[in-house]
Parts: C-alpha cells; structure tokens; sequence
C-alpha cells in the first residue's frame, strides 16, 4: 500500500449479481443481549468444525469444571472441545447433531451441576508479550473455529508460511442474511472488546491494513465500531446491503477488487477473512483465558414472543432456547438453524447449539411458506443475473437434473456457494441448491468410489499376483521332488501292462461316464425327457468306473511290484477329509432341517449315515494303503487312478447339486415335477461324496447352472429361471 | 482445358488437407493409456466374476478383444453407457440381472460363528478378510468391494452382506422429485413446546 | 407441531411463472385495443378463440403424456402462446386458420419437444410461419384501417363466410412498400405509407405495442437487452441505405413502425425459452433478429420477417449462447465445450 493509494478515495468495487431480500432484522435487534439459559444437560458434539472429530479426554461419570478441556484436536486441522459449565459427564454417544441430514454422530452429553464452577483461567491481557506461535497455540486450545461459517478451524487460517504478506485483514461484520443480528448487537455493544480482539488478530497476521466491513443497514453498529476503533487505524468500511455481500469471495472482491481463485485460498492474494464474532472469541480467549465455550445466538422468527440475542452456551439444546424465547406452538412451521438463505432445517430440538450456530429461526409457515411445486424452468435467466459466482444456474440445473455431473463440474458447480440467490428469484420455484447439492454429493460419491476401486485394482493384483508365485513356488518344488524320484526309481518306472490296461480303462469308463453326465446335464437344461434316461445311463456307467477303480486298486495293492506313488496318500487323505467334510456338512444340514421341522429329515439321516461309512471305508482304505506304502515305490504316472477318482467323485457330486437347485427352483415356482426331481436328486447323492451343498444356499442364484464358479459366465441367454423351472 | 485444371486444382487440394490433416492427426496425437487401463478404469473393480471373467482387469482384455461390454452387473448402466463411449460401440442392455438397487454392501462374518476355515480368505478376491486357519476371521469393511463371492463357499453360513449405513460424511441431498412435486419432507417432532 | 424440512433457501422471492405469463397478458391489451379498432372485431374474436383452442389442446396433450393437466395448465404459458399467435393473425382469419396455427403450435412446437422449458422454437412463431406458408392467400388478407367493418361482418368472416372478402381487403404499408420500392412517384401515391408518421394505421399498433412492452420492462418482466438491439439493429440497418436511396429503401422510423417491429421485439423475441440466455447472449441474438428483419422486408420475399428472423435465431441461440458464457469468479476465462 502506498501512502499515494491511501490517501486517494477508495474505489468501490461490486460483485456479480445478489438479491435484496427483506431484512426481517427488526425482529430480534431491538433488545440487548441476554444471558442463554442453563440447560440440564449439554450436548457437545465432536464435529462442531470443519475437520477431524475431536477425540474425548474424559470418561462417562467424570466431573468436570466450566472451561476443562473435555475433548482434544485429533489431528493439525481440528479443535478441541471445552465443558461450558460444570457437571458430570453422562453420555458419550451419538445423538441428533446439527446436520441437514438429521443423522446422529458421537457427542459428549454433560449434566449440568447448576454451580457453573469455572477451571482456572490463564489471561493474558498483554498479548503482544507472547511470541506469535504461542498465541497461535493458545487460539487452538481455545478451540475456536470460524463462528461465521463453516466452522473452520482459526488458528490454521492466521498460520501463515514465514514469506507470506498479507495486505489485508478483513472483518466479516456484513451479516447479509436475512433475520439475523447476532454481530450486529455484538458490535453494538461490546465494540471495545471487539477491538481488542481485531488488534490480535492484527498482531498475528501484520496486514498492511485493517478493514472492518459492515453492512449500511447496521448504522448503530457502525457508529459503535467507529467510536471504538477511533486512532486505531482499523478502518470501518461499509458495504452496501446486498445478499449475499457476507460471502467469503464475495466480500474480498467488494472490498478490495479481487478475486480469489478458484479452489484457492483468500491468502494467496494476500488476504485474510476473519468473522467478528471470531474476533470476539479471540479476545475472550487470549485476554481472559476463556475457552470458547458460548457464543451470541439470535432466536428469531414469530414463533418467539421473546425473540432477540442470547449469549447461550455451546451445547444447549435448540429446545432450551426455544423455551427460553417463548416460542408459541404453531401448527405448522419450519425450525432453521443459521440463516433462512443459507441456514438448514433441524430435525430434532435436541440437536445442540454448537460454535457456528448464529441464529435459530422458529417460523410458522404463514412467515415462511410451504415451498411451491417445482415447476418446468422457462429459462427466463434471472438465476444466472443474480449468481455472485456468475455461474450459469439454469445450465447446472439442467445437467444435474439429467445426471450429468461431469458436465454440471465442467461448468464450474463446485464454484457455486449455495448461496440460494438462484433459489430465490427462480420463478418456476426450482429448488435449484438441492439439485447442485445433490450433484455435488453425487460427484463425491463417485471420486470415494473412483477411489475405492483403484485400491481393490491394487489389491486385487497383488493378491493374483501373490498367488501366482505361490503357485510357482509350488510346481518348482514338485518338479525337484519329482526330479528326485525319477532318480532313484528309473529302473522300475513303467507300470505292468495289465495295469496300464487296467487304467485305461478306468480313464476310458470315467470319460464315458462324464459324457453321459454332460449329455444329461443338457438334455434337462433343454427339458428333453429323456433326461432321466440319460441319467440312469451315466449311473450305469458310473457303477462300471467305481468297479474298474476298484479292481485297479486290488490290482496295486496284489502287485508287489506295483509302485504305489507317493501322492497317493495325500490324495487318499485328502479324500478321507472331504469325506469327513462331507459327513460334517451332511450332519450340520440334517440340524438345521431338524430345527426348520422340515420333512426329509429321514433321508438326510440316511444320507448322512451312508456318508458316514463312506467316510470310515475311506479311512479303512488310506490305512491300507498307508500300511503298503512303505513296501511299494512310487511311480508318477500313476497319479491318474485316484485324480480321476477323485474327478469322478466331483463330477457325480456337481450333478447332485445341479439337481437338488433344479429341485429348489422348481419348489419356489411351485412347478409339478417336484417330486420327480426330488426323486432325481436322491439317486444322484449317493454318487456324491461331498453333499455339503445340502446345506441350504442362501441366494439362489438361477445363473450358476454349475454351482462352482471356475467358468463364471453368467447365466446364458436362454436360462432364465422360470424356463429352468419348466424344463427341471 | 479448363475442367483438367478444375480436376488438377481439387487433386491439389485434396492432397494438400491430406497432408494437412494426417500432419496434424500426428502431431496432436493424444497419447492415451493403453485401450486395456481405459477400459479396466471404468470397471468398478468389484472383482466379483459376474462377467465370466475371474476379475475386472481380465474382463477388459475380453473387452478389448472384441467381448461384449455389458457383462457387468454391479457396473450397471453407467458403465456400460461409459464403455460405449470409450470405445465408440452402441449402447447394449445389461446381460444378466442388475445388482439388486444401488445399495452398498459389505461382508460381515458374525464372529462367534466363525469356525475358521479359511475357506472365505480364499475366495476374497481383494484379501478384504483377514484372519488364519482355526481363528475366528474379520472383514475390512473399507476394503471390501461388496462382491459378495465369500458368502457361499462358508461352510457355517456366518457371512452377512450387510447394507452400509450413511455417514456424516457420506450423507447427500437426494434429488429432488422434479417438476410438479414440492420439495419438502415432514418431521413430525412430538417434544416440541 | 410439525416441521418442514427443506433444502436452503427458506424463502423465495415475488417472481412466479404465472405472474410473469399474466403480466404479459395484460401487456397485450393496449395492442389488441388499437387492432380492435382500426380492424374491427376480428382480432378479439381471434384471440377468445386461440386461447378455447390453445387450453383445449394443451390438456388433450397433456392428459396423453400423463402429466397434470390443471398444474401444467396453470402456468398461462399455452394462454400466452394463443395470444401471440391471435395477435400476429389477420383480423379477417376464419376458424379453421387459428385452430390449425394454435394447434400447430401448442401440439407440434411446444409439447412435442416436452412442454414449456424444452421447446427450441418459439411456439407462436412456429404456428405463424405454419399457416403463412400453408395459406399465404388467407394470411395475408389485411383490411385497411380506419375502415373497421361491424361485428356481424367480423363474425361472419370468422365464420368462413366469404363475404366477397377480396373487395374488403387492403395492402399494409409493408406490402405496398414491397410492391413500389424503386418507383418514387408510385410511392407517394401509396395512401398507405404515409401515416402520421409512419405507415398508415400500423404506426399506431406498433405504438400501442411498444406502450405495453415498456410497461413489462417497468415491471422488470423483460430486460431492456432484447427489444433495444433488435430495434436498433433495425433502424441501424435501414438508415444508411434510407439515406442513400430513399426512393428504394424505407426510412428507420418506418422499419420501427411497421408490421410487427414492436410486437415482436417486446413480445416475441423475449421468449426466454427460445432466447439466448446470457445477457451478451441475448444482445447478439436480438440484434441478428433485426438485421434479418431489416434484409428480408427489403430484399426477401415476404413483406415482413419478423416470424422467420426469430425461428433462424431461436436455430441460433444454443450457438450464440456456447460462445457467449460469462467467466466464472476466480476463473480467468469462460468454459467451452461440453465437457464431461
Ligand atoms: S430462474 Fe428458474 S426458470 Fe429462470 S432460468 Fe433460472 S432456473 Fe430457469
Ligand atoms: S446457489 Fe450457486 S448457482 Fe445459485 S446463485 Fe448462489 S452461487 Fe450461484
Ligand atoms: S462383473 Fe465383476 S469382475 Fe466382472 S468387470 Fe464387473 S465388477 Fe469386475
Ligand atoms: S469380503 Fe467377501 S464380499 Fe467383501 S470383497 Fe471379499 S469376498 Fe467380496
């Protein structure tokens, strides 16, 4: 600033747009501040700012003193929260906090003792004693955040890098909304203090110059801030009354002709925007060491006989203040918290009054009207004449109406600052900041899930990654084990001929059998009727591969010369705990049928007896063969009888699973056949040796044909459920 | 004579926007991801297999292979809205069903049920379960993409997908009804003096 | 006591879609007054009769979209639509022309594209240029002035009764000037273009017009960016060439106060929803509407434009109004393009 420039007249600079509501401030400025009143109990939430919730210091049935530290800052941008009187703690929990949304989040709930029995204070009446960082701190452990608005937290913004200048300090005493007059009656009365506060601000930030502004339409709080701040050199400017002047941006370019960037900060160009109420509890802070556990409150709206500004305590309950202005019970009404342009509806009386809550309005609706029907946009413009962010209203209406976010972003919605300017003069009644709010959520939601999905991508290929190794790790080691063995045995390799005979054929059979599976599989997909035929064929076949496995088996274990392999035994034992899976699975089942009282709990204890003995002939067999293993020797192409075994044993099973979900689907439709596919489902179980699919799926799923998800497609065109139900 | 140079004049020219237009299609080139990391980042990543496909990424090698691009069905609509214009193919329906509402959910093993069979790790396609063999297992609420894929192979059934509650944070207006509704909902509040 | 929970803000201004359609409405009775009398009844006739036909159309359509008919109904949009329409007509129009122009432009032009809010065209405008093409004999049977018949002779017209119509029927200032341009000697002896001050009787319709239309600018129902640069592009247009060939070219003040000059800068052109939007927007927008008006009348071939210079902008706007967006705060330049 040049000593030319300050000398000159200032020029007055405008922002785009903005609408002149009706003031409606008469209501409640007329009387001087009173005390709020003493609540029983104090609901403190911890999100009062803009941040990380604060984290409790204190325990449910602590006592603590007015002004003790209840919560602390859990991270740089978060505040802690002060007891505003004394009392017992009763409740951490989550209860109604001021929110639009009307959902509940964690609060400190303190029973007032009625005694108000301060902690010690630590004053500080010489502020610029203390080195800048020091203030700094205190300011934050006085838990102040931003009273005006959002609620963010103070210290971060007077913390600024060491090369930063700032030009100007500008006090945001304008006030535009409607009905409110919580600084207009601060200013009035309490202007000195006021400016106490402004002169620590000041000494933190050192602005070339100090700018109070204030609307014209406060003229006695003009004239007490200008008797206050005479020989100061703090400079009270004031603005024309205009909504939404008090906007952050909006205000910077009235005072000093810039603009702040888009998804910048004020202090880039120089500039630092405080609240005067946060100056106020600044001063309250540093010069008397008093927390910020209160703050000056209008209660307006003719639903109060007594309207007018309270000093209320953080933490009352709106319904304490209600009751303390006297509001009347109309019918019908709305309960605003903040402002009626850019204020929100509360939902629950017992939400608290907390650190940003600069008016309640009680309104009945013959003040504050029902909203009318929206009604088609005629594109009359009026909304983009009055935008102060000189944005295009009608063209973000449209895309966020359409869903088009992108193109809604594109044209800057998140410049728009709610301000309700297009809202009001909208003739159509479009409540066009629920639809930019909504796109905006919208726009979150898809980044946090844009998000999401990028951290399942990594994981997911870490993990497939991780397995593949494995998988590698894996096949290297049995190559070396098999490396070895072909090593030591190589003479004696080759099976005897009646043997490889002998699996010839038990591959041959399970083949033919799978075949025939296959073949049935789709002949009752189809709903052929000779499905059931075919099925009788593939037990046929499978009876005969069982008894070719069976005399391959007798065959190892007669010839002394046959080598039985050394994975012979996992796979035995594998088998023989699947089995014993199975019975489990089977025993778990025949529970839950016997507690749903359902019918077949006798041919599930069959089923479940059979698996048993299964169960125990396998264990006899891997006896067996553990008993002959050491006197034979392995051979590695004889891992074939007991895979295909084993394939078999899966094979019958995935067709008793097909079955019993054909039978289910067809009980849900109700379809006749029922029966017969119980009946279907009976013969294919004792194939099966893993019946754990008798446990009831919880989600049919019509498109698992096949109830394992190795080939995933989903269901193929044709299958629907109601034809699988038919064709079953 | 005059209609060989008309003929001559427009070849010239023709040849002239050629070069003009191939030596700026060059030049301005936009050097994208590979077509397979555009696809995969408009997949939403469930890894859920609905698709025939054991996860996303291998999906969109299907996709970029010639595949169907509708085959995703906790993607739904806008996906396959967004592949269509990713790759300039039409708008197909969804094959399959679509994910039953846009409700998110995530896995929740009641632990005191929890046998600890591993059976679910195993199937968790983005390691969201933690927990070892014989020990009661968890899931990461945050990590899990909702897939589902873990519920059945449990063989004590102890996998809930449950629906998540807003949060402060995740909390949004709803649109509103649009032209010919009001705007409003009513608290009924019975404590109000 | 119950609560209302709505989205900030929590209260609305005076504008309503209703009040505005009404205001217009009653911006129009000074016009149709002065129709009524230099032409007769016809006018009256005409506009009672759009409007029975606009209402009746828009609830058929509306009850075939399935949307309320009462509350889509009640924004007067279809009733101001019909009166424009009513408005731009021959007085001597029968039945049948009206209702085809109204349902034309009600069925066709605005509910078809989605109602009000969605259509590109002006609806009135669409049904005007309709009928002027379909039936350019009936569309352009003006009467002179001053020669109003009897209320039996208008309804009787109405009705289609052809009451050797041909004998009543005059040329306007605009036709006879359309006729003559070049001819200096046949000029002057055109009765019709020498009014009081402009084209005779039409000078007064047009004030008529203009008296309404800065009546909705008072009330701020319209802003000034429309009207003031179609008109001044009209007379900026018409005044060099006036000024060097007067024998041929008419004179600005004419321009201004002829056909539908005022009606349609005041009443058509304002249409919000074909318009422009943004206010740079609508001056560029309103100002081709006048040069378009100004080349056709004198070089086109029909006598007057404004209906075909306001659907090639209405063609325009989305144009007009991409390369027209404000810049932002905190933004150094406008966003283009459509994103996404
Ligand atoms: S003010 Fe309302 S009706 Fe007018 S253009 Fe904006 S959104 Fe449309
Ligand atoms: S709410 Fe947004 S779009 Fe509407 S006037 Fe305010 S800043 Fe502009
Ligand atoms: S269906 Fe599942 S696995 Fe396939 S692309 Fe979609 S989310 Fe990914
Ligand atoms: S925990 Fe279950 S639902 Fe969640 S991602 Fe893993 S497998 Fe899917």
């Amino acid at each position: 600033m040049s000593l030319l420039s300050r000398l000159l007249p200032r020029r007055r600079f405008d922002f785009h747009g903005g609408i002149h509501p009706p003031e409606r401030k008469a209501l409640s400025n007329g009387t001087p501040i009173r005390p709020g009143p003493m609540p029983a109990q104090l609901i403190l939430p911890l999100t009062m700012h803009i941040g990380a919730p604060a984290r409790p210091l204190v325990q449910v049935g602590d006592r603590v003193l007015k002004g003790e530290k209840i919560a602390e800052a859990s991270g740089p941008v978060s505040v802690p929260v002060h007891a505003p009187s004394s009392g017992v703690i009763s409740a951490i929990e989550p209860r109604p906090i001021q929110h639009p949304s009307g959902l509940d989040a964690p609060c400190i709930v303190l029973d007032t003792d009625g005694e108000d029995r301060w902690t010690a204070l630590h004053p500080h009446p010489d502020f610029r004693a203390i080195p800048r960082p020091e203030l700094l701190a205190l300011i934050r452990e006085a838990g102040i955040a931003g009273l005006g608005g959002a609620g963010f937290p103070t210290a971060i913004k007077l913390n600024l890098r060491d090369n930063q200048r700032i030009e100007q300090l500008i006090l945001n005493a304008v006030e535009c909304e409607p009905y409110i007059t919580a600084d207009d009656r601060l200013m009035r009365e309490r202007a000195p203090a006021l400016i106490r506060g402004i002169e620590i601000l000041r000494y933190l930030v050192q602005p070339a110059e100090t700018i109070v502004a204030i609307e014209d339409n406060k003229p006695e709080a003009i004239a007490a801030m200008r008797a206050a701040a005479e020989g100061t050199g703090i400079r009270i400017m004031t603005v024309p009354t205009k909504y939404p002047s008090g906007g952050e941006k909006q205000l910077i370019r009235l005072v000093t002709g810039k603009e702040v960037r888009s998804g910048g900060i004020p202090a880039e160009i120089g500039v630092v925007c405080q609240n005067i109420g946060t100056a106020y509890a600044v001063e309250r802070a540093v010069v008397h060491g008093e927390p910020l556990i209160r703050r000056i409150t209008t209660l307006t709206g003719e639903a109060f006989t007594q309207p007018g500004n309270v000093e209320t305590l953080i933490g009352t309950p709106v319904q304490a203040l209600l009751e303390a202005g006297g509001v009347t019970q109309p019918h019908r009404g709305r309960l605003i918290m903040g402002g009626p342009m850019m204020g929100f509806s509360i939902d629950h009386p017992m939400s608290p009054v907390v650190k940003t809550s600069n008016c309640i309005i009680a309104a009945p609706l013959t003040e504050l009207p029902e909203p009318a029907p929206e009604q088609s946009c005629i594109r009359c413009g009026a909304c983009a004449d009055v935008c102060p962010a000189e944005l295009l209203p009608q063209q973000l209406y449209w895309y966020s109406k359409a869903g088009e976010f992108d193109r809604a972003r594109h044209y800057n919605l998140l410049d728009c600052i709610e301000c309700g300017a297009c809202s009001y003069v909208c003739p159509s009644n479009i409540p066009l900041v629920q639809y930019y709010r909504y796109a905006k959520a919208e726009l979150r939601k898809q980044a946090a899930e844009h998000q999401k999905a990028d951290r399942a991508r990594e994981r997911f290929e870490a993990r497939t990654a991780r397995i593949e190794k494995e998988k590698a790790e894996k096949e290297a080691r049995r190559q070396a084990r098999l490396a070895a063995n072909r090593v030591k045995q190589a003479p004696d390799a080759a099976a005897p001929p009646a043997q490889a005979d002998l699996k010839k054929a038990v591959n041959d059979a399970s083949a033919a059998y799978k075949t025939a599976v296959k073949a049935a599989k789709e002949a009752e997909a189809s709903g052929a009727d000779n499905a059931v035929a075919l099925r009788a064929e593939a037990e046929r076949l499978k009876a005969h591969a069982d008894a070719l496995k069976a005399n391959l088996r007798d065959a190892k274990a007669a010839g002394p010369a046959a080598p039985a392999h050394d994975d012979g035994l996992p796979a035995l034992k594998k088998a023989v705990a699947d089995a014993s899976a199975a019975y489990k699975a089977a025993v778990k089942a025949m529970k839950d049928v016997e507690a749903g009282g359902d019918g077949d709990i006798d041919a599930l204890r069959a089923d479940t007896e059979r698996l048993k003995a299964e169960a125990d002939r396998l264990k006899a067999a891997l006896r067996d063969a553990k008993a002959a293993a050491p006197a034979v020797v392995a051979a590695p192409v004889q891992e074939d009888p007991v895979a295909a075994l084993k394939k078999a044993v899966a094979d019958a099973s995935s067709a008793y699973k097909a079955a019993v979900k054909a039978a289910k689907e067809a009980e849900a439709s109700g379809d006749g056949d029922l029966d017969a596919l119980r009946a279907e489902a009976e013969r294919l179980k004792p194939t099966g040796s893993k019946p754990n699919c008798v446990t009831p799926r919880r989600r049919p799923r019509p498109h698992h044909h096949q109830p394992h998800r190795q080939p995933p497609r989903l269901r193929p065109p044709a299958m629907t459920r109601s034809k699988n139900a038919t064709s079953a | 004579m005059t209609i060989l140079i008309a003929v001559l004049a427009l070849l010239a020219l023709a040849v002239v926007f050629g070069a003009l237009l191939g030596f700026a299609s060059e030049k301005f080139r936009v050097e994208g991801d590979p077509i397979v990391d555009q696809i995969d980042a408009l997949l939403p990543q469930t890894q859920c297999g609905q698709c025939g496909h054991p996860g996303c990424r291998p999906y969109a090698e299907a996709i970029a292979e010639g595949e169907d691009h509708n085959r995703c069905p906790p993607g739904g609509e806008q996906t396959i809205q967004d592949l269509s214009d990713l790759l300039g193919r039409e708008v197909l329906p969804l094959d399959g069903e679509a994910d039953s509402a846009d409700v998110k959910k995530v896995a929740f093993i009641r632990e005191a049920e929890c046998i600890g069979c591993t059976k679910c790790i195993q199937a968790c396609p983005v390691d969201a379960i933690v927990g070892a063999a014989r020990q009661m297992h968890t899931v990461i609420a945050d990590e899990c993409t909702g897939c589902d894929l873990c519920v059945e192979p449990c063989p004590v059934d102890c996998i809930d997908m449950i629906e998540v509650p807003p949060t402060l944070t995740t909390w949004g207006w709803s649109r509103p009804d649009g032209v010919g509704k009001t705007p409003e909902r009513l608290i009924n509040v019975v404590n109000l003096r | 006591m119950n609560l209302i929970s709505v989205t900030s803000p929590h209260t609305t201004g005076p504008s309503r879609t209703q009040r505005v359609m009404a205001q217009v409405l009653l911006a129009t009775l000074p016009g149709l007054a002065v129709l009524c009398g230099l032409f007769g009844w016809g006018s009256l006739i005409n506009v009672v009769w759009a409007c029975a036909a606009a209402l009746a159309c828009e609830a058929a359509v509306l009850r075939l979209r399935g949307k309320p008919v009462g509350f889509h109904l009640a924004d007067g949009s279809a009733l101001v639509t019909a009166v424009l329409l009513a408005l731009a007509i021959p007085p001597t129009a029968p039945w049948w022309l009206t209702l085809v122009g109204v349902g034309f432009a009600i069925i066709f032009a605005k509910q078809l594209y989605g109602g009000l809010g969605m259509n590109p065209f002006n609806p009135a405008m669409a049904g005007y240029v309709l009928l002027l093409i379909s039936f350019p004999v009936d569309m352009t049977r003006w009467l002179p002035p001053f020669e109003a018949p009897d209320l039996a002779t208008s309804l009787q017209l109405f009705l289609g009764r052809d009451h050797g119509i041909d004998a009543l029927t005059g040329a306007t200032p605009l036709d006879s000037l359309r006729t003559w341009a070049g001819d200096a000697a046949a000029l002057a002896a055109q009765p019709a273009l020498h009014g009081t001050f402009a084209g005779l009787g039409w000078e007064w319709v047009n004030l008529a017009f203009l008296a309404g239309g800065l009546w909705l600018l008072w009330r701020r129902v319209i802003t000034w960016h429309i009207p003031a640069a179609l008109l001044g592009a009209l007379a900026l247009c018409a005044l060099p060439f006036w000024l060097h060939d007067s024998a041929r070219f008419a004179s600005p003040l004419f321009h201004l106060f002829s056909g539908a000059a005022m009606f349609g800068a005041f009443f058509i052109a304002t249409d919000p929803v074909s318009a422009a939007t943004s206010r740079t927007g609508r001056l560029i927008y309103a100002a081709l509407i006048g040069v378009l008006i100004w080349v056709i009348r004198s070089f086109g071939g029909y006598p007057d434009a404004m209906a075909f210079a306001v659907l090639l902008l209405n063609l325009a706007a989305p144009t007009i109004d991409y390369y027209t967006q404000p810049r932002s705060y905190g933004h150094s330049k406008p966003k283009r393009g459509i994103g996404g």
